[in-house]
């Protein structure tokens, strides 16, 4: 870690870059100013602004406790679920702040779906899994339409195909792989407008992680995606945009294939090669 | 002696002093259990468990204080299991980690340790005279009630914390509020942890004589209650009464209901253990 001593770039310096090297023409669907997060004491996130555009996939990368599943959390609110946690700055999804006074966290989260790195069904039937969130949010308003909306969200996740015959099985019944892709479509079933995925395939087998990364390709077509990844190969594959996080600090975010082939800033070179982290 | 043959001699010694300590526990509670069954399976009867207390030891039955018992310990069930519930659900889910939350929490876990027989005095005054429930059901199922409180908080506390915190993760995130998250994912997890630890500590609470004997339950009761404000005594009163007698055929009914109270105990704690088992399986 001999890059502790490495200059870190300004904040004006990232916003300069991000704001030159803009990704996108879909227009911004999440717009991040100066925020910062706190555990206590510890400033696990310091002063992050990032725009991430719509109908793309952005992947957030950086070594462990770089803030950036701080960053993910932050923008559903889940940080706060954590006592002692205080967030400031503001985060914008269709130019509403989920950090204003008025703004019902149990509502943003609705909004913004969250699919955990470690895939975590509950302990009810694959069904149930998918309906509840459609129960607690009232949006089946008959029997018949909450099992369509169950199946369209099954089959969105490329799930329904091995699970039609098994509905009314305990979801713990099913592979990991399956647990994690039944968890996307439980997140898909309240039809939220982005998808944030805390590296939804670091527990999963290679074929399985296969099919995540394709299911998220598709999924941008319809859903904003922000994904936490280890997995360098992986943000390469899936992702339209990468944010580089260092130190809680937003160091780097530009489009994908920009930031592997000529990163702005030698820290994120270092990084993405593997000479760091 | 080389140091491996002393390792393995002090384990053979510790071996065998574990195995004595097991088997020496075991031992007493055989004893026991062999001269009540010696001294009462005689008396064991349907008559027995049917019939009303005589002052004749051959006529008396134990069904009032069987009756008193199962009354006393339904509506102590009704009282404590909710409000126990809560205040965990509470003090768990809801209540922040603060110094206020430390104190409560330091003043249940004393609760659980404070003496019967204080609950008891603290009956007689507030439910039996304040409160005007006289010497009743609904008096002594309060007692009881209060006295298990701490432990049904307690345990089910612990089986609230026994819940992954994934599961409360993946249901706020679907844009479930607190309570839809509690009432449909976290307590149908915690529900047999809690249930477990409630139905030992009510078993518990049926062994019960002296905070009852504080608030006035009879001794002699020739009838069944017949509602919550009914006069009433339990199993460990009647068998207390019984023993006090110095007739032998007495004590030898107060075997019987040592039995009796045994056989519902057991019961309780064998449904306790399935039900364990059933939420581990």
């Amino acid at each position: 870690m001999a890059s502790r001593t490495m200059a870190i770039p300004s904040l004006a310096d990232v916003a300069a870059r991000g704001r030159e090297g803009e990704v996108v023409d879909t227009g911004t669907k999440v717009d991040v100013r100066g925020l910062s997060c706190f555990y206590g004491e510890t400033r696990a996130l310091d002063n992050v602004s990032m725009r991430i555009p719509a109908h793309q996939v952005t992947a957030c990368v950086g070594p462990s406790g770089c803030g950036k599943s701080t960053f993910l959390r932050a923008l559903n609110r889940m940080n706060e679920l954590i006592p002692s946690t205080r967030v400031t700055g503001s985060v914008a999804i269709d130019g509403q702040d989920v950090y204003a006074p008025e703004a019902d966290p149990v509502e943003v989260r609705r909004r913004v779906g969250m699919v955990f790195q470690k895939s975590n069904p509950f302990p009810k039937s694959v069904f149930e899994n998918v309906a509840y969130g459609l129960r607690v949010n009232g949006l089946a308003g008959s029997r018949a339409e909450l099992e369509d909306r169950v199946e369209a969200s099954l089959r969105t996740a490329a799930l329904w195909d091995e699970v039609q015959d098994r509905l009314r099985d305990s979801a713990l019944a099913l592979s990991v792989g399956q647990q994690q892709r039944l968890c996307i479509a439980r997140a898909l079933a309240v039809e939220p407008d982005v998808l944030l995925m805390d590296e939804p395939a670091s527990a999963l087998d290679p074929i399985a992680t296969q099919r995540i990364e394709e299911l998220v390709y598709q999924l941008k077509q319809r859903y904003t995606i922000v994904i936490v990844t280890h997995n360098m190969q992986q943000a390469a594959r899936v992702s339209d945009g990468t944010a580089f996080f260092w130190l809680g600090k937003l160091v780097e975010h530009d489009l994908t294939s920009r930031i592997f082939t000529a990163p702005a800033r030698k820290l994120t070179e270092d990084y993405v090669t593997g000479r760091l982290g | 002696m080389s140091p491996r043959w002393r390792g393995r001699l002090s384990d053979l010694v510790l071996h065998g002093l574990g195995l004595g300590a097991t088997l020496l526990g075991l031992l007493v509670l055989a004893i026991l259990l062999a001269d009540i069954l010696r001294d009462g399976l005689g008396r064991l009867s349907w008559d027995f468990l049917t019939g009303l207390p005589s002052r004749r030891a051959e006529n008396a039955g134990i069904f009032p204080a069987l009756a008193g018992t199962v009354w006393v310990i339904a509506v102590t069930t009704v009282l404590a299991v909710p409000i126990g519930i809560g205040a965990a659900v509470y003090l768990e889910e809801y209540g922040d980690r603060g110094w206020w939350a430390r104190l409560i929490e330091i003043n249940i876990a004393n609760l659980a340790g404070v003496p019967s027989v204080i609950y008891g005095l603290l009956a007689l005054g507030l439910f039996v005279r304040t409160l005007g429930f006289g010497r009743s059901v609904l008096a002594g199922a309060a007692t009881l009630a209060l006295l298990v409180l701490p432990v049904v908080i307690l345990a089910s506390r612990e089986a609230l914390r026994a819940v992954p915190p994934s599961l409360r993760e993946a249901s706020y995130a679907l844009g479930a509020t607190r309570w839809q998250t509690v009432w449909h994912q976290v307590l149908p997890v915690a529900l047999p942890g809690m249930l477990t630890g409630t139905i030992l500590a009510l078993s518990r609470a049926i062994g019960e004589t002296a905070p009852l004997l504080a608030i006035g339950a009879l001794t002699y009761v020739p009838f069944a209650p017949d509602g919550i404000r009914s006069p009433f005594t339990v199993l460990p009163i009647q068998v207390f009464n019984w023993m006090s007698r110095p007739q032998e055929a007495f004590l030898e009914n107060a075997a019987a209901g040592i039995m009796v109270l045994l056989v519902l105990l057991l019961g309780m704690n064998g449904f306790a253990a399935w039900l364990r088992d059933r939420c581990q399986g």
